[in-house]
């Protein structure tokens, strides 16, 4: 009666299970206590085409109907770079380290812009993605972690930019540059930590969207993205490290610019502090997720 | 093994939250200050509401089932912690297979995105693999009519465009439990059908289906079995055309009771003035709420209080839950009256009843100051007696149709 109706033949009806799930499987649903989703793999693997998909999603329209695309990705550092050069380099005077200043504090702002646009987008996705989230059951640690992702790409394109600079100004990277997946992890593990725990919060209390932004400015003075670390004495120099952006930070220079001494006290402690920043996040999330939709 | 079973299945909201959305840091700080948390007590209280409560019912495979109830009846929230959208309070269901959901169509699209883009996304927001997608993708463009847009973005579509193809992604998403809530009520005539035909073929194909739709004729076409539910509870469970026949008496019952004790008014109000009584009167001293076919008649809404710049809109609906027609306030016309002597009260003159005899009831939307102010549907009912519309008697009961045309027939003699 309808063209609708002869679109699929019966014997054709299950040919769209899921592999593997002939007999579908039986879930319980009820009250929950403790950790059992973000921490559970099973049921992340079970969305991974979604965690995929959303992924793609922030990388595509990330710079969409934007005059300059991916260009943007290098423009934030850059412009930083020349900002931060003229008053922090020139004006007052601070030390890089015997490194011309431009390149000390891209280094720095490459792996920091990173962190900062997965902490900012990170941490109101939730919210901003709330018709989902009121609408549709998935695990919502999707949502911050494809922010994160996405971030990836922006990464890897202010990276190479950044060697080519370097290569550019006359410095050859060391073998050092091995550890950028170190530090990488490092940056991301941190980003992830925290802005899970903020795009949780957020769900219930919105002042986060106002702490935010400010806080990342905060945070930027408070990592060596300015100044050198070694501008602080022991073993506040070393204690600082705790801030996770401290090891990645020193360790992105050291490792792009192929100058100095490696700065493994620093690396080593920091990320020991980002994965405790990511366990911490990640079990909050958990916590909260199930009520999510309740207040979203 | 049943597809769904639930076992005392609860969910309470707390109220508070619940209407306001959210709290700020401060507020909640405030509270926890302020006392210690809630007792097991409280939670009987005023301030919580038990939107589920001590929900046990079972679902075969294959069963399609329809949820009747008032707004506020916990259909809804059922729907929700099925999907596991939220998480119950108590209790507990046990769900055997896929779950999809037509929740509200569309949510999942991103406007930047194109139809091409929107399709695996969403696709795989409701739960298809890849691969699934893939193979299903030509049929959804189809279905959807939307060939020549597919590299476009979304935001680009009409809203006509976004919903077909919102619809045909759900549509081809073939889970073995689908949860559908007031789906139909979007796109054209055209569209509608076939998605009612889709519907009906996945029924038919012996998928579990969940039904929820305020259109009783819809509920009662697709569905075998009915579940009424009042105020979070489980009232009737059984075959569809007695749920329904026991709904339209419990609506009855409830337009009846004082309407100020209703708690199934629309969500979105404000009530700074609220609906007391809904009353229709024929020509002359006849019994309320009783019209003569073809005769005028005046619907009185009577208010807690008259607000400046109130409208007012009232829908009859039939007995199945098919609207029959709509006067709105807002559409104004030179004849209207603004009358201050009126008191707290709107009536609405009707020129004639060209209705088919039978019951109607009335859906009543308040606004005042911008805002909705207090929404009820089955405010009131009146019943509609045989009579003469242009000359011409009202046809037997039990014909086609609910309204009646004034019309003249030419034939050979």
């Amino acid at each position: 009666m309808l063209e609708g109706m002869e679109t699929l033949a019966p014997d054709q009806v299950n040919e769209g299970r899921p592999p593997g799930s002939a007999a579908p499987e039986t879930i319980r649903l009820q009250p929950t206590k403790g950790f059992s989703r973000v921490l559970a793999p099973h049921e992340l693997w079970r969305y991974r085409d979604l965690a995929g998909q959303i992924a793609l999603r922030d990388i595509t329209v990330r710079y969409r109907q934007t005059l300059l695309g991916g260009a943007w990705a290098v423009l934030q550092p850059i412009g930083f770079m020349v900002v931060f050069s003229l008053f922090f380099g020139n004006l007052a005077g601070v030390a890089s380290n015997g490194l011309p200043y431009p390149l000390f504090s891209l280094a720095a702002l490459v792996p920091w812009t990173f962190f900062a646009n997965a902490l900012l987008l990170g941490s109101d996705s939730l919210v901003a993605n709330s018709a989902l989230v009121s609408k549709i059951y998935f695990p919502r640690i999707f949502m911050p972690a494809g922010i994160l992702v996405a971030g990836f790409v922006d990464l890897a394109i202010s990276l190479v930019i950044l060697i080519v600079i370097v290569l550019i100004w006359g410095l050859t990277p060391s073998l050092a540059i091995l550890s950028l997946p170190l530090l990488i992890a490092i940056a991301a593990a941190a980003a992830l930590g925290t802005s899970t725990f903020l795009s949780a919060v957020n769900v219930r209390f919105r002042d986060v969207r106002y702490i935010v932004p400010f806080a990342i400015q905060l945070w930027l003075f408070a990592s060596p993205v300015v100044y050198p670390s070694s501008l602080l004495d022991e073993p506040w120099r070393t204690i600082s490290a705790i801030n996770p952006m401290v090891g990645a930070v020193e360790g992105f220079r050291w490792a792009t610019l192929g100058q100095g001494d490696a700065p493994w006290d620093l690396i080593g402690i920091s990320a020991v502090s980002a994965v405790v920043l990511l366990f911490a996040g990640l079990a909050y999330f958990d916590r909260v997720e199930r009520r999510f939709a309740d207040y979203v | 093994m049943s597809a769904i079973k639930t076992h005392e299945l609860g969910k309470r909201y707390q109220l508070g939250l619940y209407k306001r959305g959210y709290g700020t840091l401060r507020e909640s700080l405030a509270e926890v200050i302020r006392r210690k948390g809630p007792d097991e007590s409280d939670y009987d209280g005023p301030d919580y509401l038990w939107a589920l409560k001590d929900l046990s019912v079972t679902i075969e495979p294959g069963e399609v089932v329809g949820l009747i109830g008032h707004n506020g009846a916990g259909k809804s929230t059922l729907l929700k912690l099925l999907s596991r959208i939220t998480e119950p309070t108590a209790g507990y269901a046990d769900v055997t297979g896929r779950v999809g959901s037509l929740l509200e169509v569309g949510t999942g699209f991103h406007p930047e995105l194109t139809g091409r883009e929107n399709i695996y996304l969403n696709g795989s927001i409701l739960g298809m693999r890849k691969a699934e997608i893939r193979a299903r993708f030509d049929e959804i463009v189809e279905f959807a009519e939307i060939e020549r847009f597919l590299e476009t973005p979304v935001k680009r579509y009409s809203s006509g465009m976004s919903v077909r193809l919102a619809f045909a992604v759900a549509a081809h998403l073939e889970p073995e439990i689908l949860l559908v809530d007031e789906v139909l009520a979007v796109g054209d005539a055209a569209f509608q059908r076939k998605s009612l035909g889709k519907m009906t073929e996945v029924a038919s194909q012996g998928r579990t289906v969940i039904f929820v739709s305020h259109n009783l004729a819809i509920i009662q076409a697709l569905c075998e079995r009915g579940v009424l539910m009042e105020r979070g509870e489980a009232v009737a469970d059984g075959p569809v055309k007695a749920t329904i026949d026991q709904y339209l008496g419990s609506l009855e019952r409830s337009a009846s009771e004082d309407l100020l004790d209703r708690t199934d008014r629309d969500r979105r109000g404000y009530y700074d003035t609220q609906i007391k009584r809904v009353e229709v009167r024929g020509r002359g001293d006849g019994p309320p709420d009783v019209i003569v076919a073809g005769e005028p008649g005046t619907i009185g809404v009577e208010l807690t209080e008259m607000l400046p710049t109130m409208e007012c809109r009232i829908t009859i609906v039939d007995g199945l839950g098919q609207p029959v027609t709509t006067f709105d306030s807002e559409i104004s016309a030179s004849s209207d009256v603004r009358d201050p002597e009126l008191g707290a009260r709107i009536e609405c003159e009707v020129e004639a009843f060209p209705l088919m005899p039978g019951r109607y009831r009335i859906d009543i939307l308040l606004k005042a100051k911008r805002q909705i102010q207090d929404g009820l549907q089955a405010a009131g009912f009146f019943e509609v007696q045989p009579g003469v519309v242009h000359g011409r008697p009202t046809p037997a009961t039990g014909s086609d149709g609910d309204v009646v045309f004034p019309h003249l027939w030419r034939l050979p003699p």
